[in-house]
């Protein structure tokens, strides 16, 4: 048999979790065990039947190993399709509350579906299919361990499906973005173990003497994510049936230890690996070398140390000590600085081919991507001076912190990836259209920034409310009415995820063509626009 | 200028580099987190808090399990504007049973930490059936589903002997007690004399007004009618307890 | 109290004094004399293959 170990494993994880729903002491957990037996039996089935799943393509594969990543890079544009229109719905709710359609679908267990849908599913498979690609090229070896790839691959899936379906029944440990319960952080402790052990062993057996500098940000990436992960999840389940656990900490101890964790995954997920992609993808894209390869190695060193101690200004004037608030709030001013050190490094490496941003729009949404990290690792210190905080802290203020850096860095930057990796996996010539990406790259743009600006005022004009007192010493505004004026904001937020969605849409009919071997009709960018009277192109 | 040599075998030694970056990114969750462990001046010493009861506790489950935290606070920060809003400003103490803490990110509505007893039990059951009904700007979803859901009971002593493990000083005889406990608060009629002795204050009542069943609304509610309501105020030393 | 105290004593002496060289090292191995062949030599890995 060809997948011989495979499958016994598959099916020994089928009966545990069939054991599972047999035993199970509450209902959540009975369903969602019922869940896993269908994933995981459907998988073992599969197996069996002896499915290829690498797909027969013309690209010569016994170089590199780049089955998982062409299906990490369709999971990447699938999830991020799904994240966004769960973002919409929960704008949608927030503006219209209607839509709320209890239990399963308010508002309080889809937010999470949101946030872990963008953050892990969509940024997650990104970043696993664009470290195996990156370390694989830039060590010229292949990827270590075999199949064991593939189980990466399938096992990160089946941690976000149990994660997202877990959310939905209301199994949650109420952590942010440590949502998911212990069974489930288990599960990817040895999903992220494996993947450590993949990259490492790739590194380790490297044509290449030096270890270039992408790989740093994502060794340390997997490295911190894992102690992170293991700690801030440490809790005691009521029942080895049953879904529910209580964290190890309490209170002001439980509150450090989260926001320690929250804050990197914000540094150690959404920044260090993304920036590994920045510095692997834009040279490439612009065809030179980093701008200044000296520059990236105090980039990383400085900014992985500085980034830890961050989290305390999560917590300003809470109960957590003072000393804590201000360490945290001093080294996220001095962040500043190697995060516009890692921009200048970015945006100069396209130093002399600037027109690229006119003529590719891959560069151009890289350019955007980098701008819009600059600009959110300028107002993240901003917002950690206590008193800014003060104001932001609880409003929307921090929601349109956050998407100016996911909307615009996360998701632009991943999709400057998905473009170019799309035609080298499949071993297309070029895209299937390279003026949808423009339309992409505009489409997202606006999206931005509707979302951003109608936050900023709606977050501003609420924190400016709460604390508005009239000339005899009253508080002006009841708590409803700072809710009420919000909703505009709320409208034009939905609009902007609208755009931001269609774009994702254009992407994934995109991807799709090219891997089909479709080839748009369509004038280059940057072409000389058609002499008048020549024939009118295909509608773009 | 040998050291500067070693840098570059750091850059060739992966393991090397690996152990180095994650020597790094310990140190400052080490300073910032250890001493909380075992600083004196962390959690203030107040008189009033106790471990919830086993109705309160089912009903934070609940609020865990249908997101609240994702638009409510539990942390009332010493400005004026909310203390004058929510009531004194929320101190360490007052979370130190709290696995998870449910101090939250973002006040899509207003903070709970003190929302105990500012309104009728009425209030609530008919504000978590349709909040519109009585707040009608209010862009919170209805929870209408908790009054027909009948509350776990067998479970109970689980929850709080896990709750011990990781530190809550529920005793054997609270375990013991805690499904007929349970069952006791959301029961005018009951006798509630062993409640109260275990859990001061707690408050016995037919919190969902419905003498049929006990629901996942009466836990919701017995919840809600507690926080901020344990510790006593009259006693505390505003200066001593200055972080 | 104590603690605190003499955690702000460190933090804004040798605690300081300990990070800034810290950085200062980071900075000068990077720009170590000899260094720019090096690292020009590994800004190229990216294009030495596909
Ligand atoms: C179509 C695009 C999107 C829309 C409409 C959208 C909408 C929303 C909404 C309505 C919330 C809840 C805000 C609140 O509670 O007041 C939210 C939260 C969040 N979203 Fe998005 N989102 C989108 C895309 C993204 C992307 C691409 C990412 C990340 C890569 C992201 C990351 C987050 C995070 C981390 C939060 C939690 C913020 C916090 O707790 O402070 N979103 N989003
Ligand atoms: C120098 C860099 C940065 C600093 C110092 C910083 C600082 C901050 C601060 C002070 C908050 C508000 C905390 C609060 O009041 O609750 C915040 C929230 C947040 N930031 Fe940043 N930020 C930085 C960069 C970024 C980037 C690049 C992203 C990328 C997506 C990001 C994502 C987030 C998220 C998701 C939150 C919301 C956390 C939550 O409450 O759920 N930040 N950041």
């Amino acid at each position: 048999m060809k997948y011989g170990t495979e499958i016994v494993f598959s099916a020994i994880l089928t009966l545990i979790a069939l054991l599972g729903a047999a035993f199970a002491v509450d209902d959540a957990f009975r369903y969602h065990m019922l869940i896993a037996v269908v994933l995981l039996g459907g998988f073992t089935i599969a197996l069996m039947r002896k499915e290829d799943f690498v797909p027969a393509g013309p690209v010569d594969d016994t170089r590199y190993m780049d089955g998982p990543i062409r299906y990490g890079v369709i999971a990447t544009v699938f999830w991020g399709v799904v994240g966004f229109l769960a973002g919409v719905l929960v704008a949608a709710q927030l503006a219209f509350p209607d839509l709320n359609l209890e239990p399963w679908l308010n508002f309080g267990r889809l937010r999470p579906l949101h946030t872990s849908g963008v953050v892990f599913a969509f940024g997650g498979n990104i970043l696993i299919a664009s470290s195996f690609y990156v370390v694989q090229r830039t060590c010229r070896t292949r990827l270590f361990g075999g199949n064991l790839a593939w189980f990466v691959f399938w096992g990160y899936q089946l941690f976000i499906v149990m994660a997202a379906t877990g959310y939905l029944l209301g199994i949650t440990q109420s952590r942010e973005y440590a949502e998911p319960e212990w069974y489930v952080d288990l599960w990817l402790t040895i999903v992220w173990v494996v993947y450590l052990f993949i990259f490492m062993g790739t590194v380790l057996r490297r044509k290449e003497p030096h270890i270039y500098v992408a790989n740093w940000f994502y060794m340390s990436f997997i490295i911190t994510i894992a102690m992170l992960h293991v700690l801030n999840n440490l809790a005691v389940p009521v029942s080895f049936v049953g879904s529910k656990s209580y964290s190890a900490f309490s209170g002001v101890q439980d509150a450090v230890t989260q926001w320690w964790y929250g804050h990197n995954a914000v540094a150690f997920f959404l920044t260090i690996p993304f920036l590994a992609m920045m510095y692997y993808f834009v040279p490439k894209q612009v065809n030179r070398p980093i701008y200044s390869y000296r520059l990236s190695i105090v980039h990383f060193w400085s900014i992985i140390f500085l980034y830890i101690w961050a989290g305390p200004h999560h917590l300003h004037y809470t109960a957590v000590p003072d000393w804590a608030q201000t360490l945290g709030m001093v080294f996220s001013i001095m962040l500043w600085m190697p995060s516009w050190g890692g921009m200048i490094n970015g945006l100069m490496t396209l130093s002399g081919r600037w027109d690229l941003i006119r003529t590719d729009p891959i560069v151009r949404l890289m350019v955007a991507a980098i701008a819009f990290y600059g600009m959110a690792t300028f107002e993240g210190p901003m917002l950690s001076i206590k008193s800014v905080n003060a104001l932001s802290h609880y409003t929307d203020w921090t929601i349109a912190h956050v998407h100016a850096g996911a909307l615009g860095w996360n998701g632009m930057i991943t999709f400057a990836a998905v473009y170019f990796l799309t035609p080298k996996l499949w071993g297309r010539e070029r895209l299937y259209s390279v003026r949808m990406v423009n339309w992409h790259f505009w489409l997202a743009t606006l999206g931005i920034v509707l979302y951003a600006s109608s936050m900023w005022v709606s977050g501003i004009m609420q924190g400016l409310m709460w604390r508005e007192y009239d000339s005899q010493g009253f508080l002006v505004y009841s708590f409803v009415e700072t809710v009420a004026a919000m909703h505009p904001y709320y409208v034009m937020r939905v609009t902007g995820g609208l755009f931001y969605l269609t774009g994702g849409f254009l992407m994934a009919w995109n991807v799709y063509q090219t891997i089909r071997g479709r080839v748009r009709d369509e004038t280059p960018m940057g072409a000389p626009a058609p002499a008048a009277g020549a024939a009118v192109q295909p509608a773009e | 200028m040998s050291f500067l040599k070693r840098h570059s075998r750091l850059e060739k030694n992966a393991t090397l580099l690996l152990i180095m970056s994650l020597l790094v990114v310990t140190v400052g969750g080490i300073v910032e987190i250890a001493p909380l462990f075992y600083l004196q001046n962390t959690v203030e010493k107040v008189k009033g808090m106790r471990p919830y009861t086993p109705l309160e506790l089912a009903g934070r489950d609940i609020y865990i399990r249908e997101g609240c935290y994702a638009c409510h606070s539990q942390m009332i920060r010493p400005f004026r504007d909310e203390v004058e809003r929510y009531g004194h400003y929320s101190l360490a103490a007052e979370s130190m049973y709290d696995h998870s803490f449910q101090w939250g990110s973002k006040r899509t509505g207003p903070d709970l930490a003190r929302v105990g007893q500012r309104y009728s039990n009425e209030w609530h059951v008919q504000h978590l059936i349709e909040p519109r009904a009585v707040v009608p700007e209010s862009v919170m979803p209805s929870y209408a589903f908790l009054k027909d859901r009948p509350l776990d009971t067998k479970g109970i002593a689980a929850h709080l002997i896990a709750n011990r493990r990781v530190g809550v000083p529920y005793t054997d005889e609270m375990i013991a007690n805690a499904e007929a406990d349970m069952k006791a608060q959301a029961d005018p009629d009951a006798d509630v004399s062993g409640l109260e002795a275990r859990y001061p204050k707690a408050r016995a009542a037919n919190f969902d007004g419905n003498k049929q069943a006990l629901t996942e609304m009466d836990a919701m509610v017995a919840y809600l009618q507690m926080l901020g309501t344990l510790v006593d105020f009259s006693t505390y030393d505003e200066a001593a307890g200055r972080r | 109290m104590e603690t605190y105290t003499a955690m702000r004593h460190m933090a804004d002496s040798w605690g300081l004094l300990a990070m800034v060289l810290f950085f200062v090292g980071a900075v000068t191995f990077a720009f170590r004399p000899g260094s720019r062949a090096l690292s020009d030599d590994a800004a190229r890995i990216p294009f030495k293959d596909e």
